[in-house]
């Protein structure tokens, strides 16, 4: 096949990946928008395999690397439950990030298949382009490796920060800059290695300081730089489908990192450089006198909602980790046949990377439009007559809007407390992730509920 | 003169960044999940340099480091590829309309 004609399938193919993403405009258009994509990959890779006319040993090879993977990558998504999804994601982008490493590697090694000029003499801009591929796809293979081992809680979700942290990445940063106009003289394989172990070294420290709830942040960025290395890759082999992609996922994610951000009221660069809980932590905190609190079980729970006309659910990450989410639909069920309205209110930031609430309501058969956002629904908290909080703690702190001294000072939070009562699902009054104290805790309207989300949420079903 | 072809590629890539500007910003936020996963499985199209370095050279030695290399993504992208959409389709079923 002619290389301006398969150009022209590629071209399409990443059209078709545009398609993909404006289907998830909305949820009924989304499961065509994911045929689109998938449409879009066969093209690629059959198109791929015409180009290079090769059909011999080697393509059965690859038929049969294919069908491995790709039946590792089937049995995964079958198997995975909702609830991991976070990690699920954090592991697919670390082997993008190490595809795209390999490909670079494979291209620094024998560029006379890719074009690019023959061995110890690479064209200028594909060597510029291969060390960058390789560098960002280094780094999202080790961070992304470190994210899914936090989140996997393989590895402590806390902060991890040392002295000269950021001066060591600094400088990690300038010496990968400076080997690679080092490779453009001297084509050396050695500092092509160097970059790429490097690379591997710095997604390590830079992932490692980051704390547990600072992963959606952590997610996004990550996919934003997979998108970013495929984008090099694809410079380096002059392939539209993959410089369309990479553009197409970077934005994303970078996208995605900022609506992150500003759910935490946060520049990413304060996300970047090490978490909350980590730095800023004053004694005050630590002082504090023992305040009273009301406490509840879950007959208290079940009569104050089964009379109320309506409740909005507050689900946090507490939910996810409980899994709660079925016994959650079970208890809503059991409202909504007494005649209760409730609704469902999702803080940008709730669990462990974007959407991560929307997909566990959803698997418990939570239709998507009784599910809102925080801008959508925060004004109907004023007129409701419980808000039952599972699992959420700093999303819904008033001290964000009130106390100008707080860590969380600023940032949008639902306007819980405004709701008649509130039922607080909690196994105990310890802070949340930002270290700080819930002033919620304390009100007169809260009824503290402490125990597991699940336990909770099932013992009230049966008491309605 | 001749315009260097690096530079429409490079247009291409900022025209593409504009683009998934707009597309994402219009995606709803429930579901930011499903947007992860299928931009996961869609990134993987660096399958297609994979099977070219798979491929790379005279056919009877196809198991030089640089296709071995080559193999190794072919892999790795394959996981992704199927994973990717397959969770993605596993997601977006499960959202479904209030019955009426």
């Amino acid at each position: 096949m002619s290389a301006n004609f398969s150009a022209l399938f590629y071209l399409i193919s990443g059209i078709l990946f545009i398609l993909a993403l404006r289907g998830l405009s909305s949820p009924e258009t989304s499961r065509q928008g994911n045929y689109f994509g998938i449409a879009g990959m066969i093209i690629a890779i059959v198109v791929t395999f015409l180009s290079v006319g090769n059909f011999g040993q080697g393509f059965i090879y690859i038929l049969i690397f294919l069908l491995v993977g790709g039946s590792i990558g089937a049995f995964i998504a079958f198997r995975i439950p909702m609830t991991a999804m976070p990690e699920l994601v954090a592991g697919f982008h670390s082997l993008v990030g190490l595809a795209a490493v390999f490909v670079a590697i494979s291209a620094f090694l024998k560029p006379e298949a890719f074009n690019l000029g023959v061995t110890g003499n690479i064209k200028l801009a594909s060597l510029i382009e291969m060390s960058l591929g390789a560098a960002i796809g280094a780094i999202t293979f080790s961070g992304s490796v470190i994210a899914f081992l936090k989140l996997r809680g393989i590895m402590s979700g806390a902060p991890i920060t040392f002295k000269g942290q950021h001066f060591i990445n600094l400088i990690l940063g300038i010496t990968i800059i400076a080997l690679i106009y080092y490779l453009c003289i001297s084509q050396l394989s050695n500092i092509f290695w160097a970059i790429v172990f490097i690379s591997f070294i710095v997604g390590l420290l830079l992932i490692i300081p980051i704390g547990g709830a600072d992963m959606p942040v952590v997610i996004s960025m990550l996919n934003s730089y997979s998108g970013w290395a495929a984008a090099g890759i694809g410079f380096t082999l002059e392939n539209s489908a993959l410089i369309i992609t990479g553009a197409l996922v970077g934005s994303s994610g970078a996208i995605l990192s900022y609506i992150m951000c500003k759910g935490m009221n946060r520049s990413f660069f304060n996300v970047i450089l090490g978490g909350w809980g980590a730095t800023d932590q004053s004694p005050v905190s630590q002082a504090k006198e023992q305040k009273p609190v009301k406490n509840g079980n879950a007959d208290d729970a079940a009569f104050l909602m089964k009379n109320a006309s309506s409740v909005i659910i507050v689900p946090g990450y507490g939910m996810a980790v409980a899994q709660a989410q079925h016994a959650l639909r079970e208890m809503v069920d059991a409202l909504k046949k007494n005649g209760v309205k409730v609704s469902y209110a999702i803080h940008p930031v709730a669990g462990r990377m974007p959407g991560h609430m929307n997909v566990l309501l959803a698997e418990a058969n939570v239709p998507y439009d009784e599910v809102f956002e925080l801008e959508e629904i925060n004004n109907d908290f004023a007129n409701c007559d419980v808000a039952y909080v599972i699992g959420a703690n700093d999303v819904t702190n008033p001290v964000a809007k009130s106390d100008p001294q707080s860590p969380i000072y600023g940032m949008p939070v639902l306007d819980v407390e405004k709701s008649k009562s509130v039922l607080f699902v909690k196994r105990s009054l310890s802070p949340g992730y930002a270290g700080i104290d819930n002033d919620l805790f304390y009100r007169d309207n809260t009824l503290m509920l402490f125990a597991d989300a699940k336990k909770m949420t099932e013992e009230i079903v049966k008491s309605l | 003169m001749e315009i260097d072809p690096f530079i429409f590629r490079l247009s291409i890539f900022i025209l593409s960044i504009f683009v998934g500007y707009y597309v994402v910003w219009s995606v709803t936020p429930s579901l930011h999940t499903p947007l992860m996963s299928v931009t996961n499985a869609i990134s993987s199209v660096i399958i297609v340099g994979a099977i070219i370095a798979a491929l790379a050279g005279p056919s009877e030695s196809i198991f030089e480091t640089s296709n071995i290399f080559g193999f190794l993504a072919i892999v790795l992208a394959a996981v992704n590829i199927f994973g990717g959409f397959l969770v993605t389709q596993r997601m977006l079923q499960m959202y479904k309309k209030k019955k009426k």
